[in-house]
């Protein structure tokens, strides 16, 4: 049985180590998230938002030309089709929300490749409540469209100086604004990462993701559950939402991709599964890459989205009791996965997803086996690098 | 009796504790400072590991951090530093880290080790209570270690109890919801949190820390605790300085006020 205790551990992954000043947010936030989401009016007004708002739910789309290729029956799970172009939007709606019912106005929230913080500034301006993002100063000049967006939509985007300068950093100084500001603010964690609630929280939030699979999986094959499920994982909010409902179904397997970089023994790489060990991280037991001092080391992928040296303690769990099997997949087969979607089936990803679609070359099927992808994202965002990378990869 | 007990038994007013990073400004600083605190009249020395994510610190810590780190300083090497200045000087030293070097180290043999280079006490601002109850505990005591945990403005007063119970030396009363590093004089509102602490009668001594900068600062945290903890003022006073000694005696001498009367 996969679940969560009320200390916040998947088995020995998860709890809340965080410094006392930072205490009664969290446990605020501990004592009533279950309650606040559960309530009829909160289910109500996430639900229609939902559909009003995100778009959902996002179509379950049998891909016939790839399932040709692969020789399996291979659904995509569309979340690139949500508003703002990725699955983050299902979390920080729910967060807005929950933000509303605690009384915080103001909010804050870190980001990486900007999808993020551009789906907390939307729902910011949704509600008109004051945001602030922080970005690493690396991230803002990689990512200049997104800190468009996100002024646009009248956040304040601040950059991170400290550390690397990326995504890990950005996280360390959203928890020292919380910890500078902890009675108007919330803080809108955008993984399955960090102090727990959240990890669980988020979650919970993501989890509609496989609660429309099951019903429209029923739809189109007659059976709620396929044979495997891929998706990629950063932090892993998007895994966790597509495997939410399957956790206890052991006939389905899922198949967590993290992104190799240059590969795995490169030195440039994100595969926490492999390289990371037992640590902390941003309030978390997990898996994480350090030194063997327990300096947490910056990972690298071409991916700005999948560039964190931690994962989700529930996918450390899922990892390490053998329920998920982990992929690694480079920087260039995840290009070339991108292209050929693209060819494919008229759907360019986003960078981070075109990762979970290069698995599918490392796996074996049977002909009868269904398949669900879940793509988290599009690629307008990572236009640019696939223009970079077009001439290489036409043979 | 350790070093820590042996202090708060002959010592309960105006007790000054100074932090530094060790390794900073430069790698071999860390026994030189020990020792120029000890001379200078410190009471108490808070030694921090450096770390790559310090999440409570702000930037003037995060920064003797990094360069510490890229001084080159580990833990293992930390620990040689502390074993051969032990041999000079009787201070009672706390370490301060972040717990997943604690873990990384391995943890019964992390605290083995401080015992045997001559740790005194423990400062993990990340290790929460109820882990630290359940896992750690009777390591700690059965090593004979101190260890304080932090107060701040919000803890409730049975959080405060479950502190003092839990602690062993001091506590950490932190002055503000911040993290370090903060500027400027102590608020009619942080006083009041003061004086709801000490009405409490707790059994340990308290220590308060977080924008302790100056004599003011010192000298209003005495009257309402045991005593006070300064970290970046120190960092930043050793920034720069060309005699880490001299900057260590004039900044001791600053906070306890008789810069102009010796």
């Amino acid at each position: 049985m996969i679940a969560i205790d009320e200390r916040g551990y998947y088995g020995e992954f998860g709890g809340a180590y965080i410094p006392e000043m930072l205490y009664p947010n969290i446990e605020e936030l501990r004592r009533h998230y279950v309650q606040l989401m559960e309530e009829p009016a909160f289910q109500r007004e996430f639900r229609q938002l939902l559909k009003d708002y995100v778009g959902r739910p996002s179509p379950l789309y049998l891909a016939e030309r790839l399932s040709e290729h692969y020789k399996a029956t291979i659904y995509l799970k569309r979340e690139d089709l949500n508003h703002t172009g990725a699955h983050k939007i299902n979390n920080t709606v729910g967060q807005i929300l929950m933000a509303k019912r605690l009384g915080k106005t103001r909010i804050i929230a870190e980001t990486g490749a900007g999808q993020h913080g551009v789906a907390t500034a939307t729902v910011c301006a949704l509600m008109g409540i004051r945001c602030i993002v922080y970005m690493g100063a690396v991230d803002i000049k990689r990512q200049a469209p997104n800190v468009s967006r996100m002024r646009m939509l009248g956040a304040e985007v601040r950059p991170a100086t400290s550390g690397s300068q990326t995504l890990k950093d950005a996280t360390n100084e959203a928890i020292r604004d919380w910890i500078n500001n902890p009675e108007d603010t919330h803080y809108i964690i955008g993984s399955v990462v960090g102090p727990h609630p959240y990890p669980d929280m988020v979650a919970r939030f993501q989890s509609v993701i496989s609660e429309e699979m099951k019903w429209q999986l029923e739809e189109h094959t007659g059976r709620e559950n396929p044979d495997a499920i891929i998706a990629c994982v950063g932090g892993g909010s998007n895994a966790a939402g597509a495997y939410y409902h399957y956790l206890n179904d052991a006939g389905v397997r899922l198949i967590a991709v993290e992104a190799a970089g240059h590969g795995i023994h490169s030195g440039e790489s994100a595969a926490t599964s492999v390289l990371g060990t037992k640590g902390i991280i941003h309030g978390s037991r997990t898996l994480l890459m350090q030194t063997r001092d327990g300096q947490i080391i910056e990972p690298y992928s071409l991916s700005a989205g999948l560039d964190y040296p931690g994962i989700g303690p529930l996918h450390a769990h899922l990892i390490a009791s053998g329920r998920a099997e982990a992929i690694s997949i480079t920087d260039d087969e995840a290009l070339a996965s991108a292209y050929f979607l693209s060819r494919k089936e008229g759907i360019i990803p986003a960078l981070e997803t075109a990762h979970a679609f290069a698995a599918l070359d490392k796996m074996e099927y049977r002909p009868d086996d269904v398949i669900v992808v879940c793509l988290s994202g599009r690629g307008d965002k990572d236009l640019d690098t696939y223009i970079r990378h077009f001439e290489r990869f036409q043979k | 009796m350790n070093r820590l007990d042996k202090l708060f038994a002959n010592k309960r007013q105006d007790i000054l504790n100074i932090y530094f990073t060790a390794g900073h400004p430069k790698l071999e600083d860390t026994g030189k400072i020990i020792q120029a605190l000890e001379k200078a009249g410190a009471d108490l020395i808070e030694l921090g590991m450096p770390y790559s994510d310090p999440l409570a610190d702000g930037p003037t810590i995060q920064q003797s951090g990094q360069q510490a780190l890229r001084n080159g300083m580990t833990l293992p090497l930390l620990f040689e530093q502390v074993q051969s200045v032990r041999e000079k000087t009787e201070i009672p030293l706390i370490l301060m880290g972040y717990f997943n070097q604690v873990m990384q180290y391995g943890e019964q043999r992390f605290f083995d080790k401080c015992v045997e280079v001559g740790i005194d006490g423990l400062i993990l601002p990340d290790l929460p209570l109820y882990e630290y109850e359940k896992f750690y505990k009777e390591m700690v005591e059965q090593a004979g270690l101190g260890i304080s945990f932090l107060i701040t403005p919000q803890t409730p007063k049975e959080r405060v109890r479950k502190v003092d119970e839990l602690s062993r030396g001091f506590i950490y009363m932190v002055a503000n919801s911040s993290i370090t590093g903060a500027k400027g004089a102590i608020t009619e509102k942080q006083l009041a949190y003061f004086e709801r602490v000490s009405a409490l009668k707790l059994s340990n001594p308290r220590l308060i820390g977080f924008g302790i900068s100056s004599h003011d600062t010192f000298a209003t945290a005495c009257r309402y605790a045991n005593g006070a903890i300064i970290g970046s003022a120190f960092i930043r006073a050793l920034d720069g300085a060309e005699d880490v000694e001299k900057a260590t005696a004039g900044f001791v001498k600053s906070i306890r006020g008789i810069e102009a009367s010796v």
